[in-house]
This record gives structure tokens, C-alpha cells and sequence, in this order.
């Protein structure tokens, strides 16, 4: 059969379809090909549905975004790489969609835990990926989790037994290489009963100015590459076990970045989520968190956005059962003629009798063109709950400056102050000293600084 | 130190101050006592340098410097602080960096070099004994969290490091209970001195009694109705505003 496609990617799929992980899996064949079909029917997401009202992604359409096959051909300086790989942490990389031994430091791993990428997790332990792979994200949710269904070329795999408490994080860094490239990558976190882990997401790319920022050239913009990054990741948080999760996504100013991560949590289970979300031209996260039993859940969330940025953060909780907590707070700060979208929903269902859920968007605008677009919703049936959820769009307060001003600072000091704290509450909330320091790093470079002292932030 | 002369301003098109008239020389204390809504603090925010307020006349001289046409910052550098009524809640910057950050603006603006790190932590530490605070109060955001008489020893804690010449206390005797009132009045009284002039804004004559102002003006609908010696306060404490209010209705 060949019926019309929504997308121009389906008809490019034939030149990596033989090479994707996995093909000796029956499984994966299957559930690849129900995800192409989808994909194919549907395209990516339309601005017409609902839960993409805010972000047109049509822009990813009119390039034709391409899959590296392998890592032969790609050079990464390793020095440039230090600056982003976490000191303290086991550090897992992924070079355009593929795993670089090379490039990654997982000595020293307790014997008893998996760090691996998915295509060697496919082949040595593909009963236990079966068991998961597809379990935690809903490919009927939206066409990008089919697309990265069909189109993931590799990923991060980790398996933390029952009781286990690794004392070292696990950094998944992403990195992106040159124009038109496309990254898709599927990850899977599993934590047994009693567990605790730690994994944090980085996303770059080579070739960003802001990249360049960082390790101190002066990259002309120009160099800012489009490509596309569509990472899906799925995590198990068993009983009492205790998961946090960072995202410090900084693509490259020109990059489509959509990452969704989706959570399933059992009885007493505990799960943060910090989500930084400081690159790309366009940019979209999905966090999905559904909530067992007495179970806990953190998000937080800071988007900061300039230029013409648009950063999308979709949230939503799932109360299933009693007992849960859920918090969440996102903060925005918008200038130039960025926009940042957040949509956040809770839906507390029949049976979660005693819910307890918090949700907070607040929103900081620093000119007159930048937009904040906030839709907090709440869905409620059950009866005995507590539920509360708020939302501010506005500017600076016009008393703290002058209070500050009061205080000899001058008026543009006093602004840069505010934006900072504003901002830095959210990268307060990160306690792995190393992860903090780097989140504070770009917090700075994004913004003004004059008069701005790192040691009050 | 200070000359206002026949100040008027307005906000949003309405007259607020209606000829403002007051002499302040150095090492003096001024307590502007007057009922709600009489324009006490919109006369200390004018001072300070507050936006919203338009001025329509008259001047305001502070050691021989045209006060209104400075940045609220200058004045602040130049001496001028203001206690608020209602100090700010500043989450996410220490009162340590803030007092730290302005303590070395001021002295910047008068070409000193910045604070020494250690003399800073001593002298903030003394004044934090003298207000009788809890040292954690330093490391905390300004003002966050902090209880009405919590915020005003704040702000005098700020006074008492910064050295202002001309200090405008705008209320800081409401929402102190009678302890907290004594210990803030003590650390005012310890800031006399011959070159520092107080403006005490206040409704109530009670802190009159631990701070004894050298003279006493009555705000009534914008303007001066009466002046006079620390008597004064004890004479309104005892009618009433009503007396002279009247005087100018
Ligand atoms: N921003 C403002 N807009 C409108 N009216 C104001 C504003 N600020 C003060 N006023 C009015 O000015 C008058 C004086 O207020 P204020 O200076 O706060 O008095 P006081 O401090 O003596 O109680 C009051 O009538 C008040 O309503
Ligand atoms: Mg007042």
C-alpha cells in the first residue's frame, strides 16, 4: 500500500531503517512499523491540537533533518568536552544519536547496575528492554513519541537494582554536530523497590555560538546550526524507590529540540524533575509523571528565552491513586521576542481520594515584545482532595527596584538583581554542586550581569 | 543639611503636598506627626526619590545639592536613607550582599576603596548585636518571610551600617511591640550625632518617648499646620489631631 504521508520524513526512512538497533528483534520490528504508520498518517503535531496550540513545529517540515548513520566521520575536540562533562559523574555520550564508548567515563560503576546505550542493551539484555521499551510513553499521545519510536538510532539504558543507592549521578550528554543533522534517541531508566538515582540530560551542540560562550571563543552567529534533537525517555520508579532527574537542555540557538520524558510511579515512590530549558529556536518538554499510592512527585522548571526563542513546557500529573503529593513550580523569564508556553495539567482521578497537588507558573517579561502564554489546568473527580495551582504574567515589581535603589544600587543593577533571583531560585533547587555551578554559568551568560556578584546568587 | 521650600506635588493630577515648608540643620531631630492620609510618606518618598510622584513646585535643598533632580541611588549615596513604612520583601538576595552592595556603592561614590571583608562582617555583626537580631537574618533574602517589627529592625540595621547624615524614618515605630520599640529606639539614639539629622514620620507620639525630638510639625491635608518644641507631640497626644485640623478646614 502506498497512501499519501503527512511527512516528508517517511519516504527518507528506507536509508536507516536497516541499520537501527534491533533488527534481529521481532518486537522492536513490530512496534517500529505501528509507529512509522502512525507518524506517517499523522506528521508531526499540528498546532490544531489542543496540546499544541502554542507551537507550530511546521518549521522542521520545511528542512529535511538527517540521521547519522554511525560516528565515524564526527570529531569532537576533547577538550572542548570537559567543559560540559560533569567531574563527579558517570558520564554516558551521544554523539548525534549514537553512543561513544570513547568519549563516555563509566568506570567504576557498581557491578550490580546497568549503565549501557540501547542499541548494546538491545543486544545483550533485549528481554529486559521488551519490558519497558514503550511502557512508560504512549505512542497515541502524539506523533513525535511514534517518530522516535520508529527513528531512534541509540540511547542511554539504565537499570538500577532493588536497594541500591548509586552515590554518583549518571549524565546523559547530548551532543549534536553540524547543520541538518537529526538525533532521535530513546532512554529508559528503571529504579527497583528501594533504589535511588540520579540522572541528568544535557543537551548541546558543537557548533552553537553559545556553546562557544562558554569555553570562551567567540563564535560569529552565523555558525549556530539547525538540526533537530527528538529524545524520549521513559522511567520506572519501583516502590519507596527515590529518582531525580535533570534536564539542562542548551541547544543551538537555530535547533528543534522536542524532549518528552514519561514517568511511571509505583507505591511510595519519589520522583523530581528539574527542567532547564535554555536553547533551541523552538523548543518542547513533555513531562508526564502518573502517580501510584502515596507516591511523590517535583517538577520544577525554568525556561529562558531571548532573541526569537519559543520554549513549550507541557506538564502533566496523573493522580491514579490516594495519598500522592504532587509540586511543581515553573518560572519563565522572556525578553527580546521570546515566548514561553506553559501548559500544566493534574488530573486527579476517582479513586485519589486524599491528592494533595500544588502547581505554580510564574512569568517574568522583560520587554514589550516577549510573550508568556500559561494554561494551568486542573481535572478533578475524586472529592477529598487538596488542590491548589497558580499562575503570574507580569513585569519587574517597580517597588523592588525602588527599594533597591533606596539601598544605592543603581537602576539597571537593580534590574539585572531582581532577573537573577528571580531566576536563581529555581537553579538553587539543584544540589549536585558541579550540575549547580554549570546551570549558574548559563543562567549568567544569558542574561546582563552588570552589577550582577556571583557570590550573593 | 535639608530646606524644603514650598513644595507642592501632585499624584495623578491630584494635589498631595500643598506648599511643604521645613528647615532641617545638621545633628537635629524633626517629627512630622499628623492623622492617615495626610501625606507623610508621600513627602519621605519625594525625598527619597520615589517614582509616581510629580512635583509641581518648590524645592528641596540637602547640603546645598538641588535633592529632587538626583537618581533615588545618588541620594542614597549622598546620605539620604529612608526607613520604610512598608519595606520590600526581596526574594532571592541576601541582606548581607545587599548591605555589603550598597555599603561599597557609597563609598565608591566618594572614591573610597571597597569594604574590607572582615571589617564588614565585625561591623555588621556589631550592629546586629546592638538591634538585638539573630545573625541568621544576614544570610537570609531581604525582608523574606520576615514579621512586621522583624522588617523594621531590619531597616534600622541597615541605618546603623550605612551612616547616613540625613535619616527619614517613616513609621518605624508601627508594628513594634514595646520591647522592640525600646531596642530600635536605643540604636537610633546611638546614631546621634551633631552631623546626622533625623525625620521621624509618625502617628503616635509613643516613640517620642524614647527618641526626644528637638521639634514637633503637624501635617494636616498636605501642609504644615503647626510647629513647635517635643511639647507639641504630648499636646496632640492628648486632643487629638482634630484641634488642628480644624485649623485649617
Ligand atoms: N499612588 C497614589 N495614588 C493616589 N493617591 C495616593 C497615592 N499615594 C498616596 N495617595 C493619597 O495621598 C494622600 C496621602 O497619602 P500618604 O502620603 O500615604 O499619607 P500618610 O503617610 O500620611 O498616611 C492620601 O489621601 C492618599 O490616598
Ligand atoms: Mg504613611
Amino acid at each position: 500500500m502506498n497512501t499519501a504521508t503527512a511527512s516528508r520524513y517517511t519516504a527518507e526512512y528506507q536509508t536507516i531503517a536497516s541499520v537501527l538497533p534491533g533488527q534481529n528483534l521481532p518486537w522492536l520490528q513490530t512496534l517500529r512499523s505501528e509507529a512509522l504508520e502512525q507518524f506517517s498518517a499523522q506528521g508531526f503535531p499540528s498546532p490544531r491540537e489542543e496540546e499544541w496550540r502554542y507551537t507550530n513545529v511546521s518549521g522542521i517540515e520545511k528542512k529535511l533533518f538527517s540521521p547519522s548513520v554511525d560516528l565515524t566521520t564526527i570529531d569532537i575536540n576533547a577538550d572542548w568536552l570537559k567543559a560540559y562533562r560533569l567531574e563527579d559523574a558517570w558520564v554516558l555520550v551521544l554523539v548525534n544519536g549514537h553512543f561513544s564508548a570513547e568519549l563516555s567515563v563509566l568506570e567504576g560503576l557498581p557491578e550490580a547496575v546497568t549503565v549501557m546505550g540501547m542499541a548494546e542493551a538491545l543486544a545483550k539484555q533485549p528481554d529486559t528492554v521488551e519490558k519497558y521499551l514503550g511502557k512508560g510513553a504512549d505512542q497515541s499521545e502524539h506523533s513525535f513519541i511514534a517518530f522516535n519510536t520508529a527513528w531512534f538510532t541509540d540511547g542511554l539504558f539504565v537499570h538500577v537494582p532493588a536497594k541500591l543507592v548509586l552515590d554518583r549521578p549518571i549524565q546523559l550528554l547530548h551532543i549534536v554536530t553540524g547543520s541538518d543533522a537529526m538525533a532521535t534517541t530513546r532512554n529508559i531508566v528503571i529504579a527497583d523497590a528501594l533504589a535511588e538515582a540520579k540522572v541528568i540530560e544535557t543537551f548541546i551542540s558543537r557548533d552553537g555560538v553559545y556553546a562557544a560562550n562558554l569555553s570562551g571563543t567567540d563564535a560569529a552567529l552565523g555558525q549556530d546550526s539547525a538540526y533537530l534533537t527528538a529524545a524520549v525517555t521513559e522511567v520506572f520508579v519501583g516502590k519507596n524507590a527515590d529518582v531525580t532527574l535533570y534536564k539542562l537542555q542548551s541547544e543551538s540557538e537555530k535547533a528543534y529540540h522536542f524532549g518528552g520524558c514519561y514517568v511511571k510511579q509505583a507505591r511510595d515512590a519519589r520522583f523530581t524533575h528539574h527542567n532547564f530549558a535554555f536553547g533551541g529556536l523552538l523548543a518542547r518538554s513533555d513531562i508526564h509523571v502518573d502517580l501510584d499510592h502515596a507516591s511523590e512527585c517535583e517538577l520544577n522548571g525554568l525556561y529562558l528565552g531571548i532573541k526569537r526563542q519559543h520554549l513549550d513546557n507541557h506538564t502533566r500529573i496523573n493522580h491514579l491513586k490516594p495519598h500522592a503529593i504532587s509540586r511543581e513550580l515553573y518560572k519563565g523569564v522572556l525578553d527580546d521576542r521570546a515566548r514561553g508556553v506553559f501548559q500544566g495539567r493534574v488530573i486527579v482521578s476517582e479513586d485519589a481520594q486524599k491528592t494533595d497537588s500544588q502547581m505554580n507558573n510564574r512569568n517574568l517579561l522583560l520587554s514589550d515584545d516577549a510573550e508568556a502564554d500559561t494554561k494551568p489546568q486542573l481535572e478533578i473527580y475524586a472529592d477529598d482532595v487538596k488542590c491548589a495551582h497558580g499562575v503570574t504574567v507580569g513585569q519587574l515589581d517597580e517597588k523592588s527596584i525602588f527599594y533597591l535603589q533606596s539601598r544605592c544600587v543603581d537602576e539597571e543593577t537593580a534590574r539585572n538583581m531582581l532577573t537573577f533571583a528571580f531566576a536563581n531560585e529555581m537553579v538553587d533547587k539543584v544540589k549536585i554542586k558541579s550540575l549547580h555551578d554549570k546551570v549558574l554559568e548559563q543562567v549568567l551568560v544569558r542574561f546582563p550581569q552588570q552589577g550582577v556578584n556571583k557570590e550573593w546568587l | 543639611m535639608l530646606s524644603i521650600k514650598n513644595l507642592t506635588v501632585n499624584v495623578n493630577d491630584k494635589q498631595i503636598l500643598k506648599g511643604i515648608n521645613l528647615e532641617i540643620k545638621a545633628g537635629e531631630i524633626h517629627a512630622i506627626m499628623g492623622p492617615n492620609g495626610s501625606g507623610k510618606s508621600t513627602l519621605s518618598h519625594v525625598l527619597s526619590g520615589k517614582g509616581g510622584y510629580t512635583v509641581t513646585g518648590g524645592s528641596a535643598t540637602y547640603q546645598g545639592k538641588d535633592l529632587l533632580e538626583m537618581a533615588p541611588e545618588i541620594r542614597a549615596r549622598e546620605g539620604v536613607f529612608l526607613a520604610f513604612q512598608y519595606p520590600v520583601e526581596i526574594p532571592g538576595v541576601s541582606n548581607i550582599y545587599l548591605l555589603k552592595a550598597a555599603l561599597n556603592s557609597i563609598r565608591k561614590h566618594h572614591g573610597q576603596p571597597e569594604v574590607d571583608a572582615m571589617d564588614f562582617l565585625t561591623l555588621v555583626k556589631e550592629k546586629v548585636r546592638l538591634l538585638e537580631m539573630d545573625e541568621k537574618f544576614l544570610y537570609r533574602a531581604v525582608n523574606e518571610g520576615f514579621s512586621g517589627g522583624e522588617k523594621k529592625r531590619n531597616e534600622i540595621l541597615q541605618m546603623a551600617i550605612l551612616e547616613p547624615k540625613l535619616c527619614i524614618m517613616d513609621e518605624t515605630d508601627s508594628g513594634l511591640d514595646i520591647d522592640a520599640l525600646k531596642i530600635v529606639s536605643e540604636g537610633v539614639n546611638s546614631l546621634r550625632s551633631p552631623e546626622r539629622s533625623f525625620v521621624m514620620v509618625t502617628h503616635y507620639q509613643r516613640l517620642l518617648d524614647y527618641i526626644k525630638p528637638d521639634f514637633v510639625h503637624v501635617l494636616a491635608h498636605g501642609q504644615i499646620v503647626k510647629s513647635g518644641g517635643a511639647e507639641l507631640a504630648l499636646e496632640l497626644e492628648e486632643k487629638g489631631y482634630s484641634w488642628v485640623e480644624e485649623a485649617v478646614a
